[in-house]
């Protein structure tokens, strides 16, 4: 098949690529540029396992090709970290004890960090709504709800 | 018509490990140069927290700290051999492996400190933080580090040990039938909250309480994190899961996850958690298994909360609103 060339920011830094037309930006961010932290759940939208941030919007890349991305700005789990910090959100996910096998965990903090991003003091109800797309089998969830309530509250507390 | 409030209870007894023939769990340990202990398992870890419990439970064994331990489960082929994360078996059975072998290599590095402190090794003791001390006299000691560096370069020695957990095959007896399929059982209790929409058959679990009695916690924070999560998955087995919906025939089953449902977040039952502590006589360090029968409790205590409520006996799961709602009529009909 033939290939198109891709090119894009990934978590800062430009990336291009040839992929085959109509690869997912899920299998071209795995498969082709090394970024394992989306994960691939179901490949038919219905975990978010597979949640990117792209241009500021939360997205599934296993629904989104590569060739739609050209120019765009797409943000990872993997790009969160500065300089060996951890995220907010993702020192948060390890304080509340919110993730066991890890699997749904880059997609839920991606929904958490736009949801963060609009809203940064946010209810319980506005936390739920934000996850209420990405399934977790491990949790329970009442611990990755906790865990963005915490994050939510450390942001404030330093931004004060 | 109306919404029905009903409350369930319901307790069970649940085992660890299994035994199909012999349950066997094996562990090596040895000392780097540098006096970090490396702890080699085919005991694999997905989430349930299997290595650094191992962790907690070699440096408790050797007498350093838990980040002075390191866990290898790369590769199941050619590590020792363990029957696998399953039946709720790993801390169990890994644990008391690790034990044994955590021991053996503590006798090793005690010797060599005796060499090099010229004392008894039998008069030595680790302090928790790295060291190894005469007893009663502090002041002369040596740094594990040391020791394991001299036993490398200087005495020959292998700081390691060997670790072998078996529960033995149980056979029948010819008289009576009784076996012994496991050991070491928890206990759960549940109490479950519902509300039944009897136009509707739908379900709602308002709260579950649920008592544990899980041995020792060895880690309190990820007994709670699997009790949680448990709790969860049995409301969700209860009136949710299924992948044949019309057992035996198998029709109709989920093919996604738009069809195999589970509870979301917003879906969450107000969840109480109690661990009662009560240490197993043969567990490492009193624990049992925790992992699986977390999730089970919830499963009787909602039917049983059903029951209450609209006064209809589901025995087949999931309670789906289809089963209650035919089960009522039938109800109707006398
Ligand atoms: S992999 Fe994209 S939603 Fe499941
Ligand atoms: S932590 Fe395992 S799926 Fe969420």
């Amino acid at each position: 098949m033939a290939k198109v060339p891709v090119q894009f920011m990934l978590n800062g830094s430009e990336k291009a690529e040839f992929v085959e037309s109509g690869t997912t930006l899920l299998n071209a961010l795995r498969d082709k540029i090394g970024d394992t932290s989306p994960k691939g759940g179901c490949h038919q939208g219905t975990c978010g396992a597979c949640s990117v941030i792209i241009d500021g919007e939360l997205r599934l890349s296993c629904l989104t090709l590569a060739e739609t991305c050209i120019g765009a700005d797409i943000k990872t789990t993997a790009g969160l970290a500065e300089g060996g910090v951890l995220h907010p959100l993702q020192r948060a996910f390890l304080d509340a004890f919110a993730t066991q096998c890890g699997f749904c965990t880059p997609g839920m903090i991606m929904a958490a960090k736009v949801l963060l991003d609009r809203t940064p003091n946010p209810s319980r109800e506005d936390v739920v709504e934000a996850l209420s797309g990405n399934i977790c089998r491990c949790t329970g969830y009442e611990p990755i709800i906790q865990a963005v309530l915490l994050a939510a509250r450390a942001n404030s507390q330093n931004a004060a | 018509m109306a919404i029905r409030r009903g409350r369930g209870v319901a307790a069970i007894n649940y085992p660890t490990g299994m035994n199909l023939g012999g349950d066997p769990t094996q562990a090596l340990v040895h000392s780097t140069p540098t006096g970090n202990f490396m702890v080699t398992l085919s005991s694999v870890d997905l989430g349930q927290g299997m290595k650094q419990i191992m962790a907690q439970i070699c440096a408790e064994t050797i007498g350093v700290p838990t980040d002075r331990v390191v866990i290898d489960t790369a590769d199941t082929d050619t590590g020792p051999h363990c029957m696998g994360t399953f039946a709720s078996r790993g801390t169990h059975r890994a644990g008391n492996a690790v034990i044994q072998a955590a021991k053996e290599a503590r006798q090793v590095m005690l010797e060599v400190a005796a060499e090099e402190l010229e004392v008894n090794a039998s008069d030595l003791e680790t302090d928790g933080q790295g060291n190894i001390q005469v007893k009663g006299a502090p002041q002369k000691s040596i740094s594990i580090f040391d020791v394991a560096l001299s036993a490398h370069f200087k005495r020959g020695r292998s700081i390691s040990g060997r670790g072998m957990f078996l529960i033995p095959r149980s056979y029948p007896e010819k008289e009576t039938g009784a076996m012994k399929p496991s050991t070491c059982y928890a206990h759960a209790c549940t109490v479950a909250e519902v509300e039944v929409d009897d136009e509707t058959g739908e379900v709602t679990v308002l709260a579950v309480k649920n008592v544990f009695e899980i041995g020792r916690a060895l880690n309190p924070k990820m007994v709670e994190q699997q009790l949680v999560g448990g709790s969860w998955m049995g409301i969700s087995h209860a009136l949710y899961e299924t992948t044949e919906p019309y057992y035996p025939n198998r029709d109709h089953g989920g093919t996604d996850f738009n069809q195999y449902l589970m509870p979301g977040p917003g879906d969450l039952a107000k969840t109480e958690i109690i661990v009662l502590e009560r240490p197993s006589a043969d567990g490492p360090f009193g624990a049992k298994g925790p992992g699986e029968m977390c999730a089970n409790p919830q499963i009787p205590a909602v039917a049983n909360a059903v029951f209450d409520a609209v006064g209809v006996r589901v025995d087949t799961l999931p309670i789906t609103p289809e089963r209650i709602l035919r089960a009522l009529k039938a109800q109707a009909a006398g």
